[in-house]
């Protein structure tokens, strides 16, 4: 029931600037952390590199998408037009990829989106509707106008208090403060 | 000093016994600066609050009537839908020639609207036009209700519905007769392109809504609220993690809604091109009605936004430069439609078919001269105003030829339809559409409709995308000065 202080789930260190928490960002990434992450409002340029991310993989779930859409739509209408009921109107063929591509072409475009949606979700892990975090007061200004990092108790390198140490002398963090689970 | 003495030095030289020119070396262009997208330095803290403010404090005292007003029209189109499918399609005034009239013109009008918002949102975003982020949330909205209006009309005009969406001859289910429906036919291209726009549409704003809905979901005060901003953000952090898919998908539909804008109106445009009506039959119109979809969308995003952004005080968000960008759009795409109007007079000549020439000569001259000059007076000449700055800044001014803009567009879909279609090939079977009471309040009901998702709209969502606004400003820059940089630049 009690939240033990001995059992954190992460450190959380607010910044003021972007140009302080992509420094920091910098010296996370060289410290060898693997589970934290940077919280920022809106996306900042280079953060990606800062912390050393890999390029992300949504457009194989785009092109996955967009595939099925493209060759399902062929095919339906090969079949519905030409297999399961063929019926000539007036002269035309019963089937050519012709008159097929508009609809095809737009069920690519459909199932690319799908894809790309829910790639993304998926590969966010989203819809997540618990999280320690949101039980933080301070960490609501992620969303307006503070920038944070937070490294998880789960972090082979986490120590208490040499990465709090770290976060408040060394990467200039205003305010570090302990997330519990 | 090292720059004066190397200029003083080349002076002499060029002017020296040598006899030999000297390389004048120009100094480097002053960088000019550019216009700022929010004006007078606003912190991060103050757009948050100044966009989340809008849908968190109390609507001012306008919104009810509009709200009631356009609601009360939306209740009317409805009933008058209901007339019509219980009664048959000839409550409104379509009979032969002209079997299609205001239902379709409706339609194209609607569907036309909706392509600045796609434009905003996805073409802008990939030519990198930063100043896109202050109206594109609220152009993707038009976008979606300007397609749910849209939609209405064809799907009504039908007039046995029932027929046409179950056992469809729209979706592919087979009929009672167990026939598949015709997908030769542009017709049924045109079903699966409005609705994948209109899916797709509703994706690419709902992604964008995600970290502002989160915005909402911190600051919300209200258990209904948290609950709702909470389910619809999905748990958004604003985790770098996240962001990095969040980025690559948001650029991805941005690509994949570029080819679907342009293949939605081509196809919108094939309804008419692939028949064999004189007036109808011409391959100008894929290009030509993809312009005249972006201009009549941004006269409507101007007609909306220049309201919006002084009724909530908005001004340092969409900033004039906005409105005189969006002008600027407006004066190019107006300018396509003019040149495509000329160019199919043109071609009705040169191509030397008399029914052509005659469907062209009837629309200038012919009974419906009126609707073919209205045309021409709203989009034609009334863009070019936007040549001037002076004009292009005026707020009242700007707004005003938007409210023609969009009266033209209408016309030039009525133009393009109901001229054509009233005199082909046969003079026996001419005839001259009006009409009823119920097209004209119909239509009248799709504005209330279209309104009262709009004031919904911007009752409880984001009406600027938040984080995007934030993203362009200098203090998001981790190497700009306001963004916290240390040392020089």
């Amino acid at each position: 029931m009690s939240a033990s202080p001995l059992k954190p789930h992460a450190l959380l260190a607010e910044f003021g600037t972007a140009a302080d928490i992509f420094e920091a960002a910098i010296l996370c990434r060289d410290a060898g952390f693997s589970k934290w992450d940077v919280h920022t409002p809106f996306p900042i340029h280079g953060m990606d590199e800062a912390m050393g991310l890999r390029k992300s993989p949504v457009g194989w779930f785009t092109f996955c998408g967009g595939m099925t859409g493209f060759s399902a739509g062929m095919t339906m209408i090969w079949y519905m037009n030409k297999f399961d009921y063929p019926l000539v109107v007036g002269g035309k063929p019963l089937f050519t990829p012709l008159y097929a591509f508009p609809v095809s072409y737009e069920m690519t475009i459909l199932l690319s989106a799908f894809g790309t949606l829910f790639g993304m979700f998926f590969l966010n892990r989203l819809p997540k509707l618990y999280n320690p975090l949101f039980k933080n007061e301070r960490f609501k200004k992620a969303t307006d106008d503070r920038f944070f990092i937070v490294i998880e108790a789960a972090d082979p390198k986490f120590s208490l208090e040499a990465t709090r140490a770290f976060l408040t002398e060394k990467c200039h963090a205003t305010a570090v403060e302990i997330v519990e689970d | 000093m090292a720059s004066a003495s190397a200029s003083a030095a080349a002076h002499k030289a060029s002017h020296g016994s040598h006899g030999a020119p000297a390389l004048k070396v120009a100094d480097a262009p002053r960088e000019l600066e550019r216009e700022p997208l929010v004006l007078n330095e606003r912190p991060l803290g103050w757009i948050t609050n100044a966009i989340a403010g809008v849908c968190e404090n109390p609507m001012p005292k306008w919104w009810w009537p509009a709200f009631v007003v356009s609601f009360g029209g939306m209740i009317m189109m409805f009933s008058l839908i209901a007339y019509l499918v219980s009664t048959g399609v000839g409550v409104w005034g379509l009979n032969q020639p002209a079997d299609w009239a205001w239902d379709i013109t409706n339609f194209v009008f609607w569907i036309g609207i909706g392509h600045a918002g796609t434009l905003i949102s996805a073409v802008l975003f990939l030519l990198r036009q930063k100043w896109r982020t202050s109206v594109n949330r609220a152009a993707e909205a038009m976008t979606i209700f300007a397609v749910a209006c849209a939609g209405i009309f064809p799907v009504f005009h039908t007039g046995r519905v029932w027929f046409a969406l179950l056992p469809g001859y729209l979706f592919p289910a087979p009929n009672a007769n167990e026939i598949w429906p015709q997908f030769r036919s542009p017709l049924l291209w045109d079903v699966f392109a409005v609705s994948t726009y209109g899916t797709v549409s509703l994706l690419f704003w709902y992604v964008g809504l995600i970290p502002d809905l989160a915005t909402l979901r911190d600051r919300a005060k209200g258990f209904l609220r948290k609950f709702f901003y909470g389910l619809f953000s999905l748990g958004w952090t604003g985790s770098n993690r996240h962001w990095s898919n969040y980025e690559k998908a948001y650029l991805l539909l941005a690509g994949l809604s570029t080819p679907l804008v342009l293949s939605v109106h081509s196809i919108v445009s094939f309804d008419f091109a692939v028949s064999v009506v004189p007036g109808w039959h011409t391959t100008i119109f894929p290009p030509y009605f993809v312009a005249g979809a972006i201009f009549s969308g941004f006269g409507m995003v101007l007609t909306l936004l220049i309201p919006l952004r002084s009724l909530f005080n908005l001004h340092d968000v969409i900033t004039v430069r906005h409105v005189e960008l969006m002008c600027k759009v407006l004066l190019a795409t107006g300018s396509i439609v003019g040149y495509a109007y000329g160019m199919e007079f043109f071609i009705a000549w040169y191509g030397g078919s008399p029914y052509e020439l005659y469907a062209f000569k009837n629309r200038a001259f012919g009974p419906y001269w009126w609707s073919y000059w209205s045309m021409i007076t709203c989009n034609v000449i009334s863009p070019h105003f936007f040549w001037f700055k002076k004009l292009r800044s005026n707020m009242v001014f700007v707004w005003i030829v938007s409210i023609f803009v969009n009266i033209g567009m209408w016309f030039e879909r009525f133009v393009i339809i109901v001229t054509s279609l009233h005199r082909d090939y046969l003079p026996s079977s001419w005839g001259y559409f009006t009409p009823s009471w119920v097209d004209v309040m119909t239509f009248v009901g799709s504005f209330g409709l279209f309104m009262t998702l709009f004031l919904l709209f911007i009752r409880f969502l984001p009406t600027i995308a938040i984080s995007e606004v934030k993203g362009v400003t200098p203090q998001a820059d981790p190497h700009h000065p306001l963004g916290g940089a240390k040392g020089h630049h």
